[in-house]
């Protein structure tokens, strides 16, 4: 595993360390430690079930890991009692897949959503910084309309117009190009590299289309199975001799190792026994 | 040790049945009172931390489950109080009482019927509209975007329609013992040959403030229970569409046994004391 070091050293506001989580008695994430600097954009990638969703859910402290711990800003999110962590989340914004916009609100009330409860701007300010955010996600006019009314991109340019009208230091991104054509998807690419420009903010996007990952990347994060892969620049992931880093990039899907009893186990439905008692 | 399902003995798998639904019902039980504290103390204490409940959606949901609800209400108790009466007249006849019919009436519409077709009817139209709303946005992540933008969800969610129910179903509950009486009052005074007047003042003579506040308090339990049942099955769907369709049913049957079973012990407390 190499870490690629940021050109200009600088401080990690995200620092994930020795991250093991279990649902139930299944182990999703495997010991994940990784670094997110200032500034940066780091794409978390990976095949289904390679566990990318459950570290963003944890690094937006939705859940809690079983063990390990979390800085972001330089404060553990593990160890923040509830309120702490509303507190803190004010310093964040999350776009996730769908958008989960509020389908009872206008695409307006749902950005200043965060504007209207955290803060005690006047009704004006709050929507001229609401029109301010709504043309940086080419969204201009569309303020009145209800979410059912938009467009799957549309939808989520509304996101992320929520995600960062509190002007976070950290944005993270779940899917952005989910479900959209490569046009629209290429134009959300867009999107995320202007914020970064034009609000500097630290980006962690999760997706597993990869394109997407290499135009926007400053570095990317491969996680397979709960574990790191690798972590590098575009280039260095894309010259990676992983074996398994190259299936992914080259779309191979990874061929089962086959135990002819798990399999005839698997077909007649019957419990298999433990390794020792089969005597293997 | 064999389960009962893999014995196949149908008596064991019933037992086994019915101790895994207490299980969950007492667990739905511990839930529900977790969920209700939560919500009491994010109305009154919200405003330290930041985390007020404000105004505007509390008069919303008291707009759509309380003044929504008074047509069907209407209609509804209006006929119960009719049915009552005329039952009521048929029965007493047999003992030629059938002036007693409006003490008869005016206890059963305020002791129960009132607060039991009020709370039913605001399950049946509300509750399971909490549920479903809550299921949805569950399933779109809408929940979770709430907590990472920093907005509690018992206190954004819960708690308006909390207090909108515990004003309104009360308030609808006043209103339905109202029409069922006056309802009741159109039969008896045309049946019986007396004047509305009379009715009421017949009725005004037997009732006591006691009699109608036995009613109002059950309502305000009904009220919590339709609330905490909708959102705890709203919380916790799974799958969606499908999910959501089944937690809405499910959340009508549990109001509606709810409400009956409490109004058992409710009245069976206070004929003993």
């Amino acid at each position: 595993m190499t870490e690629a070091q940021p050109a200009v050293a600088r401080d990690a506001v995200i620092e994930v360390r020795d991250l093991v989580v279990f649902y139930g008695p299944r182990e999703i994430l495997k010991g994940v430690s990784l670094d997110v600097h200032s500034g940066e954009i780091v794409v978390i990638m990976g095949g289904s079930g390679s566990g990318k969703s459950t570290l963003l859910r944890h690094m937006i402290g939705l859940e809690r890991p079983t063990s390990g711990t979390i800085k972001l800003l330089g404060n553990d999110i593990c160890g923040m009692s509830e309120l702490e962590l509303y507190e803190f989340s004010k310093k964040m914004g999350v776009a996730f897949q769908g958008g989960a916009l509020f389908s009872s609100m206008s695409v307006g009330d749902n950005i200043m959503l965060p504007l209207r409860e955290h803060t005690s701007l006047d009704p004006k300010t709050m929507e001229i910084m609401l029109r301010l955010k709504l043309e940086v996600v080419s969204l201009a006019g569309f303020e009145d309309l209800m979410p059912s009314e938009l467009s799957g991109g549309m939808l989520k340019r509304a996101a992320f117009a929520r995600a960062v009208i509190m002007d976070p230091m950290l944005l993270f991104c779940d899917e952005p190009s989910a479900g959209l054509d490569p046009v629209v998807s290429s134009a959300l690419d867009e999107l995320i590299l202007r914020l970064r420009e034009a609000l500097g903010m630290t980006i962690v996007v999760v997706t597993h289309e990869l394109d997407s990952a290499f135009r926007i990347a400053d570095r990317i994060v491969v996680l397979d199975h709960g574990d790191i892969l690798t972590i590098g620049t575009v280039d260095q992931v894309r010259n990676s001799d992983n074996e398994r880093v190259q299936d992914l990039l080259n779309r191979r899907f990874e061929e089962e190792i086959l135990d002819p009893d798990a399999y005839l186990a698997r077909l007649t439905g019957e419990k298999l026994l433990p390794e020792r008692e089969r005597g293997i | 040790m064999a389960t009962a399902r893999e014995s196949g003995n149908g008596a064991l798998r019933l037992a086994e049945a019915a101790g895994q639904g207490t299980l969950r019902g007492i667990e739905m039980i511990g839930y529900g009172a977790t969920l209700f504290g939560q919500a009491v103390y994010w109305l009154f204490l919200g405003r330290r931390h930041g985390q007020v409940v404000r105004a505007a959606p509390v008069f919303r949901e008291m707009m759509q489950l309380g003044i929504g609800a008074i047509p069907i209400i209407t209609i509804l108790t209006g006929a119960i109080g009719i049915v009552l009466a005329m039952q009521g007249i048929t029965s007493l006849e047999a003992f030629g009482a059938e002036h007693q019919v409006v003490i008869m009436v005016a206890l059963s519409v305020t002791r129960e019927f009132g607060p039991l077709i009020t709370g039913i009817i605001v399950a049946g139209r509300s509750g399971s509209a909490l549920a479903a709303r809550l299921g949805t946005m569950v399933i779109n992540n809408e929940v979770d975007a709430l907590r990472v933008m920093g907005i509690n969800p018992v206190r954004f969610l819960v708690v308006p329609s909390l207090v909108a129910m515990m004003v309104m179903v009360p308030v609808l509950t006043i209103w339905a013992d109202l029409v069922s009486l006056y309802g009741a009052g159109l039969y008896i005074t045309s049946e019986l040959g007396t004047t509305m007047t009379v009715y009421v003042d017949d009725t005004l003579s037997y009732l006591t403030v006691e009699d109608v506040m036995h009613g109002v308090n059950k309502s305000i339990i009904f009220a919590a229970l339709i609330t905490m049942i909708g959102v705890l099955n709203g919380y916790s769907v799974k799958g969606g569409a499908e999910g959501v369709g089944r937690v809405t049913t499910s959340s009508v049957v549990q109001a509606i046994s709810a409400i009956v079973l409490t109004d058992l012990v409710f009245v069976f407390a206070a004929t003993r004391s």
